[in-house]
């Protein structure tokens, strides 16, 4: 019999509940039955893999997808995608999307009273090389109001979707930037109990990735869900 | 050396902006073998309200069971309409192994990402009158009054046209996994 190994489950605290009434929009949406629990098979310990033409150069450089400069304090964000046991996850999928430096989405539904930026449009995306690594160049986003609660206002933010090699590695989460004041009154970011888990959504300012004259270094490392060292087969259910 | 996953975060209102330059409604390049049929279905929130913001994202093997195989990559994407609509047209998946290498049914791994939720959810679609429904091994963890809410139904009258929603909460609100 083949052995498959599984996929090892959250550690206590680092992952959100369904239900967060914090934030308004859970009470809606949470699931209100239990949860069944699913066995990981072939199904979720495989997943789709991209690089067949879809990312393109240059999407990976919010800065020069149109005709000139975007306003707002250019940026380089990148990382490497590792999952739990430290291995890099080579040429996965990295989307990001993001407001511009005033705080706004060009959506239909953002109604924020800041200015659009014919020059931002707020999307990118990149494949990790071998190593994991992956490499942006954006703005600066700026802070935005949202209804959630009177007066509330998400801290400055960039949206990262991630595919992983597995169905069960798929992580939509939120880039954040370090000494941001909104950070403790966000229930987004305050989402999960664990301090330690919450603050690695935390970007660093890093000095190595920083262009001199023309781009601050923002590093930011995602790790994946990492698969179990004891094949699942082996284990005593 | 041991690392804790990245906290999940929600796609929040704006997820268009982001994801929906790859848009894959229709998984079936011309020339792939397979019975083709089409999955169209609302998502609900606990209002009863159709939700206009959710991403469903599905994953499925190809005819024989395999998956990433040449000629059918399998993953499919789409943003929830004003109806709170959502559609694929792809093949019916063969059977693939579950626990123990028993098979399991024909089935579709879906994720639904949307605004309000903090992870997403992961559900699964199975086929109305498929003979191995009953012995799916994971069908049988479900609660039998809930299996219902993981097949999708005929449509009268279209061949291969099928009906699957999600509903998030309530009576028949759809069973959700933790995988
Ligand atoms: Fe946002």
């Amino acid at each position: 019999m083949s052995q498959i190994v599984g996929y090892r489950r959250p550690a206590a605290g680092t992952q959100p509940d369904y239900l967060f009434p914090r934030y308004a929009s859970t009470v809606k949406r949470a699931p209100t039955q239990p949860l069944v629990m699913l066995p990981q098979t072939q199904t979720e310990l495989s997943g789709p893999v991209f690089g067949y033409g879809e990312v393109k150069r240059g999407d990976h450089d919010l800065t020069k997808q149109h005709a000139g400069d975007p306003i707002g304090e250019r940026i380089v964000v990148s990382g490497r995608v590792l999952d739990e046991n430290g291995r890099p996850v080579p040429n996965t999928l990295v989307e990001i999307w993001q407001a511009n430096s005033a705080g706004r989405y060009p959506h239909r539904i953002d109604q924020h009273d800041a200015p659009t930026d014919p020059n931002f449009t707020g999307a990118g995306r990149t494949l990790t090389d071998k190593r994991g690594n992956y490499r942006f160049v954006t703005i600066r986003p700026g802070e935005y109001p949202w209804r959630n609660h009177y007066n509330a206002w998400r801290p400055a933010h960039i949206h990262f979707s991630l595919f992983g090699q597995a169905f069960v590695q798929r992580l939509v989460t939120q880039m954040y930037f370090p000494g941001d004041p909104l950070l403790a009154e966000d229930p987004m970011f305050n989402c999960v109990p664990d301090e330690g888990a919450r603050n690695r959504l935390i970007s660093s300012l890093d000095w190595e990735t920083t262009i001199p004259e023309i781009a601050l270094g923002y590093r930011f490392d995602i790790i994946l869900r990492g698969p179990d060292e004891t094949p699942m087969e082996s284990r005593k259910s | 050396m041991s690392l804790h996953a990245t906290t999940s975060q929600t796609v929040g209102p704006y997820l268009h902006i982001g994801l929906t330059w790859l848009i894959i409604e229709n998984l079936v390049p011309a020339g792939v073998a397979g019975e083709r049929i089409s999955i169209e279905g609302r998502v609900i929130d606990g209002d009863g309200k159709p939700i206009n913001d959710a991403l469903v994202e599905i994953w499925q093997a190809n005819g024989d069971g395999k998956y990433g195989e040449k000629g059918f990559r399998g993953f499919g994407r789409s943003a929830t309409d004003d109806e709170g609509m959502f559609r694929f047209h792809t093949i019916k998946p063969g059977r693939v192994p579950g626990p123990g290498g028993k098979l399991q049914a024909p089935h579709i791994a879906v994720n639904v990402f949307m605004r309000g939720l903090l992870k997403q959810h992961v559900t699964r679609i199975y086929f109305p009158d498929d003979p191995a429904n009953p012995e799916d091994p994971i069908l049988a963890l479900v609660p039998a009054d809930r299996r219902g809410t993981l097949v999708a139904k005929k449509v009268a009258g279209k061949s291969g046209a099928l009906e699957w929603n999600v509903i998030l909460q309530g009576r028949d609100e759809t069973v959700f996994f933790d995988c």
